[in-house]
């Protein structure tokens, strides 16, 4: 058969909403020659609940609760980057035991939000068990959320002034249990993923995205840091007491292929999981008796003026921007998203990669939708 | 660095006394600039070497009542410092240039802000609804903005 009979052409492939791989309501268009990926059109707003303008007819006590609902998976670090921001522009101090509980609930909500992303990127890429090895770990932590704020998975802990409610004896054992098992857990992982041959072909020398490229898109978070810049909010501008830590920052080595691929977003989010239990164990030392909220008017009004405060979240940095004109309900409250800012650059990354990376790039991006569509 | 440093640095580049600190209100400081301007400024604070604000933080849409502002927030990964531009349009006619030639993040940020509030950002590229479906009437954070009723068919209320 002659081969220069055979019509060619492209097709589009639609991937989403509804794809286990997406990780949520994205959906992709994807224009394919063959095998390889000739573009990507995201297309986000699936889950969009304007939270924006929800927040400009609330007052600034309650639009705390809909903050968690933004990254669903790490509400911690959302409502705390929130406070953080009224506290800011109130002026108001927060008592030392609850920053430091805030920032153990931060850490342990950021090792529960990449133990998902660690799970649920080597389901992508066809491995099921390390899937149900890290639910098993970040259930240990759930249940530990669940007993500080009585929720599992969005918890309203996090309160402006303070914290909602302390923890007791019983829960510091437990956390110290907790990070006494995980150490263990992540060899485990390790040589069940990170040093797998087939994990290793998926990922390394796939989606590389340089340093310049990722600066220039916004990206930020681990996405940033596996492409080699050593910037983490918690070290640069420190919040919440992050100053008194030790703890290294973790950037891409190009261990299995070059800086900047899929294996190093992946391997630095694993490193961070050991930073993060560090930290936990530093902060569990600091703990000491204390008041956990600053007591504040029930209407509470923020004085003219407007803020931008950002915290490195899970997924990057997590910035608001909050506008008062002195009224009990803020003018403008605009939320920096992390996962919207790094999906933009999904597209330059897939182009000329065959079809089967474009699960590895989404995958090892990290994205959560709730974030992206606000 | 600090905003003096770089507001002297603005008024002896662009020496037309447009383009001013405003530290009088709380929280944070911002600078006040011309529309004109945007795209020049923008660029020199991205290309001088001792500013090199190279990150696009946040594009914010904002509705003041009697105009609209668009506001910028630059960082610099190189001196870890972040400042605020702020641009006054007016009602009617709310166009400004786009950042998309200098900062690859204002292709989607400034989407978002045509989508939410109807800026028109001058030469983006592919300026069309991100967050909202296409055929959508009207821009839902403007504080005239009244929700529709229904949407094809589907009762909203």
């Amino acid at each position: 058969m002659q081969t220069d009979s055979l019509h060619t052409e492209e097709l589009l492939v639609n991937m989403g909403p509804q794809h286990p791989s997406t990780h949520g309501v994205l959906r992709l268009v994807v224009k394919t020659d063959g095998e390889s990926v000739q573009e990507t059109l995201p297309l986000i707003g699936f889950l969009h609940r304007s939270f924006e303008k929800i927040a400009e007819t609330l007052t600034y006590k309650q639009v705390v609760p809909y903050t968690d609902r933004l990254d669903y998976l790490s509400s911690m670090n959302n409502s705390l980057a929130y406070c953080l921001a009224i506290e800011k522009l109130a002026n108001l101090e927060v008592p030392e035991r609850a920053s430091i509980l805030r920032v153990i609930t931060a850490e342990l909500n950021r090792i529960a939000s990449h133990l998902l992303a660690f799970g649920s990127y080597a389901l992508d890429l066809g491995a099921y068990t390390p899937f149900l090895y890290s639910f098993r770990e970040r259930e240990l932590i759930l249940s530990i959320f669940e007993k500080i704020s009585g929720g599992r998975l969005l918890y309203h802990y996090n309160r402006i002034g303070g914290v909602a409610r302390d923890i007791n004896i019983d829960i510091i054992s437990e956390i110290g249990q907790f990070i006494d098992i995980m150490r263990k857990k992540l060899n485990e992982y390790n040589e069940l993923v990170t040093e797998n041959l087939i994990f290793i072909k998926r990922t390394a020398n796939i989606g590389l995205i340089s340093m310049s490229d990722a600066i220039n898109y916004g990206v930020t978070g681990p996405c940033l840091r596996a492409s080699g810049l050593k910037y983490d909010l918690r070290k640069v501008h420190p919040y919440s007491l992050y100053e008194k830590f030790n703890f290294d920052v973790p950037i891409g080595q190009g261990l299995k292929g070059q800086i900047g691929d899929c294996f190093d977003r992946y391997w630095v989010r694993l490193k961070e999981i050991e930073e993060s239990l560090k930290i936990v164990e530093q902060a569990l030392d600091l703990l000491r008796e204390g008041e956990i909220r600053t007591k504040i008017s029930a209407n509470l009004k923020l004085p003219a003026g407007e803020v931008y405060v950002p915290c490195e979240n899970p997924r990057g940095e997590l910035g608001f921007y909050i506008i008062s004109d002195g009224k009990p309900n803020a003018l403008r409250v605009k939320v920096r998203a992390p996962s919207f800012c790094n999906l933009s650059i999904l597209d330059p990354t897939c182009r000329n990669t065959l079809f089967a990376d474009v699960v590895s790039i989404v995958g090892s991006i990290d994205i959560v939708l709730g974030e992206v569509d606000r | 660095m600090n905003y003096e440093l770089i507001s002297s640095k603005l008024n002896e580049k662009f020496s037309t006394n447009q383009n001013q600190l405003n530290t009088s209100t709380a929280g944070d400081p911002y600078f006040l600039i011309n529309k004109e301007q945007l795209l020049p400024i923008c660029q020199y604070l991205k290309e001088n070497e001792e500013l090199w604000f190279n990150f696009l933080k946040l594009i914010t849409a904002v509705d003041q009542g009697d105009k609209f502002s668009s506001v910028y927030h630059l960082y610099s990964y190189k001196y870890e410092f972040g400042i605020t531009l702020k641009v006054d349009l007016e009602k009617t006619n709310p166009v400004v240039d786009s950042l998309c030639g200098l900062y690859k993040a204002a292709n989607w940020l400034e989407r978002e802000c045509y989508d939410l509030m109807g800026i028109i950002y001058k030469g983006h590229p592919d300026l069309r609804r991100i967050l909202l479906p296409l055929d959508w009437q009207g821009y839902p954070l403007r504080k005239d903005y009244v929700a529709p009723t229904e949407y094809n068919g589907i009762d909203n209320t």
